[in-house]
């Protein structure tokens, strides 16, 4: 398979602390690659860098073998979509905000107009095109979100825990239609999430970060069923006691 | 008492008499105001958004003295622009004083600080996600400005006001680098200023209050356009 995006000695500091520093990312055509850790691991920030949303003080993104300099970074950030934690949107209606993006790529009003109606159709949220999209509940406007993101039609598509500010019902139904949207696009994602759930249901292969570094990447199977550090090896059996607790409570 | 009220009577038969005098300094202050406040949005906005979005040395130095510029006294303006553009000044070749070219530029130099600090603090409220969001979606800089310009039109808008009501009540620059000359550079605050020192408070009181109307129509405008935000964004 070929390898869509590269992140090559990547490090990042803020106020001379060290945020990240990973050596080697890359994404396969068409695979979907989850980034685990716990709060502060440095998910979010390696998610900017290969979104080409933040600078690194060191290291270089390739996009399809091409090394992505200064002046390419906006034509190449228009092949990619980012959905983030907390839907925003601007001062508009959903339907003009899902259009934004193919506006801003120079597609004409109406043709963007379709296109955001058929993705609203598929995120089943058809009935909110003309609605104030500030106005939107958060499971809505996380389905908005999406139904932005996939519009754009990217060839990578970034997704910075868009299910962890969901309700339980809502994450579920969420989950199932973006999971049903994925497979038929076979659109190449980079996930990042605290929840190994998720990357078991999704994932094809998995990077697991801590204080900003890599400490194991593989299958998820194989994450789960050989980590490699014991920092790694509580981490799971805390999930697995969270999730006996959350059994026994319902 | 009835000095006021023999003003508002003089003022309402200018307006409805269409007096000629009248209508052509109205009409003249709203030009050179307008083109001014234009001109100092020009400057301002792309100003604003550098200021706003990055992050450089100096950068709060620079904040503080446009808030500082907020509150140049225009006698002041008046004289640096006066000087500047004196016949034996360093822009004196270019034979501007006493024209309304000389205003317009006195009033530019008053709105651009009150307009840019306004349209800075505008912009910098505009959530820094929400920038982010905007980059993912792969803007240029030039949408980028545009699109935080439009999410924050309305205090944009009233930092237009602000600046626009600043150059058009002041006197002491226009009366400065304008001369107040009848037919050419008169406004209607010097126009006011001419009419109380010859007495003629009638007169001056009619100025006023055309100067009052104009300042009311531009708070109106703004206040229609902020209660149709809030419709909007309820729905209703």
């Amino acid at each position: 398979m070929n390898t869509v995006i590269e992140g090559k000695d990547i490090m990042v500091r803020i106020r001379g602390k060290e945020l990240l520093d990973v050596k080697k990312i890359g994404l396969k055509k068409g695979e979907i690659f989850a980034v685990i850790g716990p709060n502060g691991a440095g998910k979010s920030t390696l998610l900017r860098v290969m979104a080409l949303l933040q600078v690194p003080q060191r290291g270089e993104i390739y996009f399809k073998g091409e090394k992505i300099t200064q002046k390419e970074r906006i034509r190449i950030r228009r092949k990619m979509a980012v959905v983030f934690q907390e839907p925003l949107f601007l001062n508009d209606t959903v339907i003009e905000n899902i259009a934004l993006g193919l506006r801003i790529r120079g597609i004409k009003h109406r043709e963007a107009i379709e296109r955001a109606k058929y993705w609203l159709e598929r995120f089943k949220v058809e009935k909110l095109s003309n609605r104030w999209a500030r106005s939107l509940s958060g499971g809505e406007a996380q389905r908005v979100s999406l139904a932005r993101a996939f519009a754009l039609e990217p060839e990578v598509l970034f997704l910075d825990e868009p299910f962890s500010n969901l309700d339980v019902f809502i994450r579920e139904s969420l989950i199932a239609d973006f999971f049903e949207v994925l497979k038929t696009t076979g659109i190449t994602t980079f996930f990042i999430t605290h929840d190994l759930e998720e990357v078991m249901l999704f994932a094809n292969r998995v990077m697991v970060l801590m204080g900003g570094k890599v400490v194991q990447e593989g299958t998820p199977q194989e994450l789960l069923e050989n980590p490699k550090t014991d920092e790694l090896k509580r981490f799971i059996q805390a999930w697995e006691r969270f999730k006996f607790k959350m059994l026994r409570m319902l | 008492m009835d000095t006021i009220f023999e003003g508002l009577k003089k003022a309402i038969v200018m307006l409805v008499t269409l007096d000629a005098d009248i209508y052509r300094i109205t009409l003249f202050t709203l030009k050179v105001s307008g083109l001014a406040t234009l001109i100092s949005l020009a400057i301002s906005l792309p100003a604003a958004f550098f200021i706003a979005i990055k992050e450089f040395p100096g950068k709060n130095f620079l904040i503080s003295l446009a808030n500082l510029g907020m509150g140049l006294p225009p006698t002041v303006v008046g004289l640096w622009v006066c000087l500047l553009l004196w016949r034996s000044g360093p822009l004196g070749r270019l034979r501007l004083i006493y024209t309304p070219t000389a205003i317009v530029i006195a009033q530019t130099v008053i709105a651009t600080p009150v307009i840019l600090a306004l349209v800075t603090a505008a912009l910098q409220q505009v959530d820094k996600k929400l920038r982010l969001h905007i980059m993912s979606l792969g803007a240029t800089p030039l949408q980028m400005l545009f699109l935080m310009a439009k999410e924050a039109r309305y205090s944009i808008l009233a930092a237009v006001i602000a600046g626009f009501g600043a150059i058009v009540s002041e006197v002491g620059a226009s009366m400065m680098v304008g001369g107040n000359i009848a037919g050419y550079t008169r406004v209607l605050t010097t126009a006011i200023v001419l009419e109380t020192s010859k007495g003629n408070f009638e007169d001056a009181l009619a100025l006023s209050f055309i100067l009052l109307l104009m300042a009311y129509l531009g708070t109106m405008a703004l206040t229609y356009l902020q209660q149709r935000r809030h419709e909007d964004e309820y729905g209703n």
